[in-house]
């Protein structure tokens, strides 16, 4: 069972490389706010993913899961709280380009 | 290929085209099946409390989020979706060869992990380490929830144009 651990993580690894790829590409290739959200969650995704395969692989699953319930929380109130950003900042320059935060005062 | 490789290269493409569709709904939905994907995964590897909380709450209620803001918020004209796919695809065309190119990379290369795990174990049930090992925690997502409850009130009120 130890023996095939590094395998057994270098597979799972290969996954969480892709997702995190996938997510830092999309925020950084994009000018649309919520489409950024949306590559946060990505990233945020291979994280949790990443935890589960370390507790699943040390064999603490219960400390993992404990943790992911509360990655999972905080990840809820941040989108919550950036979607509510961006509603405003939409009522205020009718556009998501986020070019348009040059124009902002402070 | 075992069930769980497939479920997870589901949830790469799902993640994929949630990045590089036009459409903020249709990215929407390829995020949410990525979540229930995760969750999937989550269940196979015996993280079943956390795999409920992961369908619940990211494919369930985040969704809900992104589909009420997008909903408030998109108002362009389909001959301008036509004319924004054709500039998005030149920023994002490389990103799935840039994905294939690095997992099938990843998968030939063999990079030995020296990593010391302690032995599998049983380290109790959540649900006491929750409530007696992780208190701090559970304070902390107390208080960001009520921090959250506190934004929306603020974030999402209408704003009152006869107040002045």
């Amino acid at each position: 069972m130890l023996a095939d651990i590094p395998h057994t993580l270098w597979f799972y690894f290969i996954f969480f490389v892709l997702l995190m790829i996938d997510g830092l590409w999309c925020m950084l290739a994009t000018y649309n706010l919520l489409r950024m959200l949306i590559g946060l969650e990505i990233l945020m995704k291979s994280v949790t993913f990443f935890l589960i395969v370390a507790g699943y692989l040390s064999g603490r699953m219960a400390l993992a899961q404990a943790m992911v319930i509360t990655v999972i929380v905080i990840e809820v109130v941040i989108v919550v709280i950036a979607a509510g950003l961006i509603l405003g900042f939409f009522r205020k320059t009718d556009t998501l380009n986020v070019r348009a935060t040059r124009d902002l005062r402070g | 290929m075992t069930v769980l490789t497939i479920v997870l290269v589901i949830m790469v493409v799902a993640a994929l085209w949630a990045s590089m569709t036009t459409l903020l709904l249709r990215a929407t939905i390829g995020l949410a099946l990525s979540s229930a994907m995760l969750a999937v995964a989550m269940y196979s590897l015996g993280a079943q409390l956390a795999a409920i909380f992961e369908l619940s709450v990211c494919a369930g209620l985040i969704s809900v989020v992104f589909v009420s803001v997008i909903s408030l918020t998109q108002r362009r004209p389909f001959k301008d979706i036509v004319k924004y796919r054709r500039e998005r695809l030149t920023r994002f065309w490389p990103l799935p060869v840039v994905l294939l190119i690095v997992g099938i990379g990843l998968s030939f290369v063999h990079v030995p992990v020296q990593i010391a795990l302690p032995l599998p174990g049983g380290d109790g049930d959540v649900r006491s380490v929750m409530w007696n090992l992780r208190q701090l925690d559970m304070f902390g997502q107390i208080l960001i929830l009520l921090a959250g409850v506190f934004g929306v009130l603020v974030l999402f009120k209408r704003e009152d144009k006869n107040a002045r």
